[in-house]
Parts: C-alpha cells; structure tokens; sequence
C-alpha cells in the first residue's frame, strides 16, 4: 500500500517535471537550433582572448567567435547565438544532455575523450601546446637549459605529467610548485617564487599580458604537448557535426583565398571557380548541408576569416600579442588545412 | 565598587582604576602588549586609507590605474552593470534591475510583524512572485523572451537562496513535524530522507542534479540547469531547517500540546495555534543564521555554471584589459554586498527576538 502510494508519487514527480521540461530532440540538431531561432554555444566564462564578456556582458573572444560563424551559416545572422558559460566540470555533459548545440571552450581533442564521451570534434581551430616562460634576466634561452628549477603550475595531471615526461627525458631535475588559482599562480612567478612558470602558449601569453614590464619575460621556444583545440558536437548527427566543421574550414579556406570580411562583396565577382563555389555564387554547396546558399558569405561577412578572428582577438595588437605560430596557413609551413571547397 | 573582590583578584586588590586601563595597561607586558597593537592597527589603517582613497584612481582607464599605486575604483564603474546582472541583455537590463527593487521592496514591507497574514502571503504568492517572473523571463506584454541561462549576478544569487528557503522553510517544518509524529512509517521517511540529505555536502547534491539527474531523464528532455540547481537548494535547505525547528518543538512542553488536545482541539489546529508559534519563535536566531549561510552558499553554483554574483565579480577581473590591475576591488565590491545583505538580515533578526521578547507572556 505504502509502496504504491510512494511510486504513484514518484511517477507523478516525474510527469510533472517531464511537462515542465521543453521537448529537445537530439536526433537533428540543426532542426532544433532552426525551431528555436537561436544558437546555443558552450564557452569558457572567462579566458581572455577566447572567450571573456566586455563591460556590456557581450562575449567576445576566439571562441565566441567561432560560435558566430556557426550562427551565421546557419541563420545569416552571427549574432543569434546566445553563450552559455560552461566550466571544466560541466562542459561535457552540457553537450551530451542538449543543454547546448556546439562546444567552443579550449577544448583538447584526445582519443579518450572522443572515443567514450559522446561526443564528436570538429577540425581543429587552434594549435596550443605546453610551454614555459621564464623571466628574461634568468639567461635562459631554451627549456633544456632550466636545471633544478622551481616551476609554477595549476593541478591538473597532464600539466604535470608532460613537465615530467620532458625533463625526464633531459635527465634533469626540477621542483613543481602548484596553485589552485590562477591569480596566486601568476603572483608567485611575477614574485620570483619559480624561475618559469608551465602552462598551455596561449595561458602563458595572457599571463604575461598583465606583468608590470611583459618585456621583461619571454616564452621559451620548447612545446612540450600536443593541444589542438577544437569545436565539438553531439555524437551520432553527423550533418550538424558537418555544419561545424565546414563552418571553421570556411574561415581556413578564406584566408588562404584571401577573402575579407571586407572584400566579401567584391568577391562575389571573383573569377576563381572555389571562391565561387565558397560564396554561393555557382554551384549549390549549402543546400547539401540543408544550409543557405550563401551560407559562406555568412560567414565571412559576419566575423572575417581565420587570420581576421585570430588578429582580433589573440594577435599582436591586442594585449595578448601570440604570434601565429603554427596556427598558419599550410602553404605558408603552417597547419592550417581547408579541405576543398567542392 | 563596594562588591567583594572574586577569589581569582585576591592575590592583588583591585587598583583605583577603571576597568580598561587596569587591562590594557595592568602590568608592564599588559602596556607592551596593547602598545604594539597600536600601533599595528594604526599602521594598517594608514596603508588601509591609502589604498583605498588617498592614492586611489577615481576616475580614467585602466593604464592610469596601472600607473598609480592605490586602488583603482574605476573598475567598478566600468564593469558594474556586468557584475550585477551578468549575461542578461544590456538593453533590458532595467528589468532584472525593477525585479530586484521590487523584491526589496517587498521584503522590506513584509518584515514589519504587524502585515504578517493571510493578505501578505497571497500578496507574494499572486501579485510579487508572478511579477518578478514577468520580469525576469519575459515573453508577455512585449516583453522580450530571455531565457534562464542569460540569468546571471545579483538577481540569480538573490533568486536561488530566497526562492530557495521560502518553499524549504514550509517543506522542512512539514519534515520537522513527520519526524516527531506517532506514525512510523512517515516518521521513518522523514528520519531517512533528513539523514540522507545532511549526510552530503551541498556541492554533491548540486553535481548530481546537474551530471546525473539528465542522465536518468528520457532522451529528449532537459529540465533548465537553474531549476535543478534551485530544487537541489531547496532539499538541502529543507533538511538543515527541519532539524532547527524540531530543537524548537521539542523545546516546548509536552503540556501545552496536551492542554490543547485536552480542550478538544485537533491535531493541525494545535500545531498551529499553540505549538509551532512558540517553537518558531525559539529558534529565530539559527534559523537566521542559516538563512545567511544559505545566501553565502549558492557562490557554489558556480561549480555547475551557473554564473552568479560572485561569478560575474570573478570573470570581470579576467578581462584582459583589467586583468591584474584590479584583483582586490573587485572582492571586496562582491564582500560588501554580501556583508550588506547578511548585517541586514542579522539587525532584522535581533529585531524579531526583542520584539517576541516583548509581545510574549
């Protein structure tokens, strides 16, 4: 009696909470993002360069950027997207639980992570890897050179294990510091507790944005990881996983052919057959993705191409100041490799 | 000072002394002592003006902060709108802005104990609360639609604790009764469900209503990640205020509960008229005093990226332009809010133990 009581109010909970909750179907994202009018992005709350809101709470950024151009193609408009901050905890499940349609947070591709997470990764739209930095005066020039340093560093095992594995590798020796905030990470290496300070290139620029003197500090040449960071999507729907990847290879695609967010129009009437096929003007590429026809003047029109996004946010002239590194065109001994457009 | 001298101050009669300077400066160690702490104090002062005014940036940009050695205020007045309300649209932002105003408001009125009633109760539950949603989330009278995970700042911090101990208070003096009741078996579940829940710290129950409870669901369905953070809070408020309120009843004697039923009144009717006012009103100061908590715990939904007021506060301080620069002004613009709001609820509470003190016998 009790029981049936208890499970016909369990039963009842869960009706209630199942008509509170919006239908989302999973099976085609593209179809629910079109419904709703709107792209849901996952981005990190704040990680200047990639995604950090301005004074007006708009969020601007590598990764904010990417979002857009997935908006673009999509609806034409790179501003109907709206971001929800994920953390490290959460930005997985986010996904796999249709809370948001694309993840665009720093985010490496592994093996495990694809293979056992539900998920699916796009191209990858930034090369990042492990470094370490080291003030100036310390004479160093190369991380081979660093014998029984003290290094600053955040927990997390890979940071740690990949400082082990090089120095290992070097029969050197050296002392791990670890902070739990980035704050107390950044004060001890700037207060001279670390000879270097260990981190992803990309953490390490902004890093040293906010020293005093950032003259004074210098990024040593040694990459010590692999951290391609890519967009990643729901398993299982591979014509949205498409939409995604074709949306970051357009961006690749149009720095190589030299398409501008401000001479997209003029390309409209340009004589290369691919940019042609690219912008809608010959051929219907978009429609093969249940995507607009000009789906890729979009995009570039919305937010420019790769090396546009990557100036703007992560380039020299802004505080950040990365150099292109191998984030750079193939042709140009970079990693950076559209596909065809055709 | 005719009163005989406590056995501990016969070894040395007291001095024709007042009694500070007998503490502070009673021996030569006493004066060492209260002198170096002066002098801490007074130096900390100094270095706290400084900072804070003397050679404080009041207005201009970040590299006039950089430049200058005090603190840099201009930080707030740039990043305040983002601070208090987060990712809610900028043009709309009146509206978390009226929200709040008419939350104060409405808790400002309601505090006074002569509007307490039947008239308050219907006020918040028909008129303030369908207002606030209104607000909040729009999609009527013109109102453009924001979705729940635009929320964010001071609105969401305020919403998640208040929301959250107004439905638990109800719930946990429900779980304070079934836990002291005659019936077994709702005495059990009530034992069970309290233990159960106190047993895990907040942050757990947080993370499996975010990572596991869309788990569970049937594929296709998602339950907003603010409501289930906000259930979360109310069940693990529920339990902590259903142990208060059973010290409370179990403070009040067995007699007038059976003077009652001895006058021929029922169950409910006893609990409500006789029993529970006098056990609410014993236990107003820890039931304020988890109300505070309460408020200062929702910072932990930041772990489940919900992005509260702390939050905001926190990611201000990474904008590149900032980064840096303004580390302590921002913490301690988020600790004066906080203390603001829990020194109020504090006085508010002292008020109500003077005024029941007053009111009863």
């Amino acid at each position: 009696m009790n029981k049936s009581l208890l499970s016909a109010s369990a039963a009842c909970a869960l009706g209630l909470l199942g008509a509170l909750a919006p239908a989302v179907s999973h099976a085609d994202t593209l179809d629910t993002v079109k419904q709703r009018g709107k792209l849901i992005c996952g981005v990190s709350l704040a990680t200047p360069g990639f995604a950090a809101p301005d004074d007006k709470g708009r969020m601007g950024g590598f990764d904010a950027d990417i979002c857009r151009a997935v908006a673009a193609a999509v609806f034409g408009d790179g501003d109907k997207v709206d971001f929800v901050p994920t953390n490290i905890n959460t930005r997985f499940q986010a996904l796999q639980s249709g809370e948001i349609d694309v993840l665009s947070r720093q985010t490496t591709q592994t093996f495990s992570r694809d293979a056992s997470l539900g998920l699916d990764f796009g191209p990858a739209v930034f090369y990042d890897g492990q470094g370490l930095m080291v003030p100036k005066d310390l004479g160093v020039s190369s991380a081979k050179e660093l014998k029984d340093a003290a290094i600053c560093t955040l927990p997390g095992t890979t940071t740690a294990q990949n400082l082990t594995d090089f120095f290992g590798a070097q029969g050197a020796k050296f002392e791990m510091v670890v902070f739990e905030s980035p704050d107390e990470n950044r004060a001890a290496f700037y207060s001279g507790r670390c000879q270097a300070i260990s981190s992803d290139r990309s953490d390490l620029a902004s890093i040293r944005a906010v020293a005093n003197n950032p003259d004074d500090y210098v990024v040593l040449p040694e990459t010590i990881s692999k951290e391609p960071l890519a967009p990643a999507v729901r398993q299982n729907d591979s014509n949205w996983r498409d939409i995604v990847s074709w949306t970051a290879w357009m961006l690749m695609a149009a720095e190589e052919k030299g398409i501008t967010q401000a001479n997209v129009d003029e390309k409209l009437k340009s004589d290369d057959a691919e940019v042609q096929r690219m912008l809608g003007v010959t051929d219907d590429l978009g429609p093969m993705l249940k995507l607009d026809k000009a789906w890729g003047y979009n995009v570039v029109k919305a937010v420019g191409n790769y090396g546009e996004v990557f100036e703007r946010n992560l380039g020299e002239k802004t505080k950040l100041g990365m150099t292109r590194g191998p984030n750079t065109q193939w042709n140009k001994g970079g990693l950076l490799y559209a596909p065809p457009f055709r | 000072m005719t009163d005989l001298p406590l056995s501990m101050d016969r070894q040395s009669p007291p001095l024709r002394r007042s009694g500070w300077t007998r503490t502070w400066f009673g021996t030569p160690l006493n004066s060492a002592i209260t002198l170096v702490c002066v002098a801490t104090l007074l130096f900390l002062a100094k270095e706290a003006i400084g900072w804070l005014f003397l050679h404080a940036t009041f207005e201009g940009t970040p590299e006039t902060c950089k430049a200058a050695s005090g603190a840099c205020w201009p930080f707030l007045t740039a990043k305040l709108r983002y601070m208090l309300f987060g990712f809610y649209p900028y043009e709309e932002q009146w509206r978390p802005l009226a929200a709040l105003l008419l939350f104060f408001g409405g808790a400002l009125a309601s505090m006074a104990p002569s509007l307490w009633g039947r008239a308050l109760l219907a006020a918040w539950a028909f008129v303030l609360v369908p207002a606030l949603a209104v607000l909040m989330a729009g999609g009527v009278f013109g109102l453009a639609y924001v979705p729940t995970t635009q929320w964010g700042g001071l609105p969401l911090s305020f919403m998640l604790a208040f929301i959250g101990l107004a439905i638990a208070l109800p719930l946990g003096i429900g779980l304070a009764l079934s836990r002291i009741s005659a019936m077994p078996a709702i005495r059990m579940l009530a034992i069970g469900f309290i233990e159960v829940v106190r047993g895990v710290p907040l942050i757990s129950i947080l993370f499996m209503a975010t990572v596991m409870l869309p788990l569970f669901m049937p594929d296709g369905v998602t339950i907003g990640k603010l409501l289930r953070a906000q259930v979360a809070i109310i069940i693990f408020a529920a339990a902590y205020i259903a142990e208060i309120v059973r010290g409370g009843l179990q403070d009040v004697p067995k007699g007038q509960a059976e003077a009652g039923s001895a006058l021929g009144l029922g169950y409910w009717l006893v609990m409500r008229k006789i029993v529970l006012p006098q056990a609410i009103k014993k236990v107003i100061p820890p039931l304020v005093a988890l109300f505070i908590g309460f408020f200062q715990d929702t910072t932990l939904v930041t772990i489940i990226g919900l992005v509260d007021f702390l939050d905001t506060v926190r990611s201000a301080m990474r904008d590149p332009a900032w980064q840096g620069i303004a580390v302590l002004e921002g913490y301690l613009f988020a600790a004066a809010v906080y203390f603001v709001f829990s020194a109020l609820m504090g006085a508010y509470s002292r008020f109500l133990e003077r005024h029941f003190r007053t009111t009863q016998d």
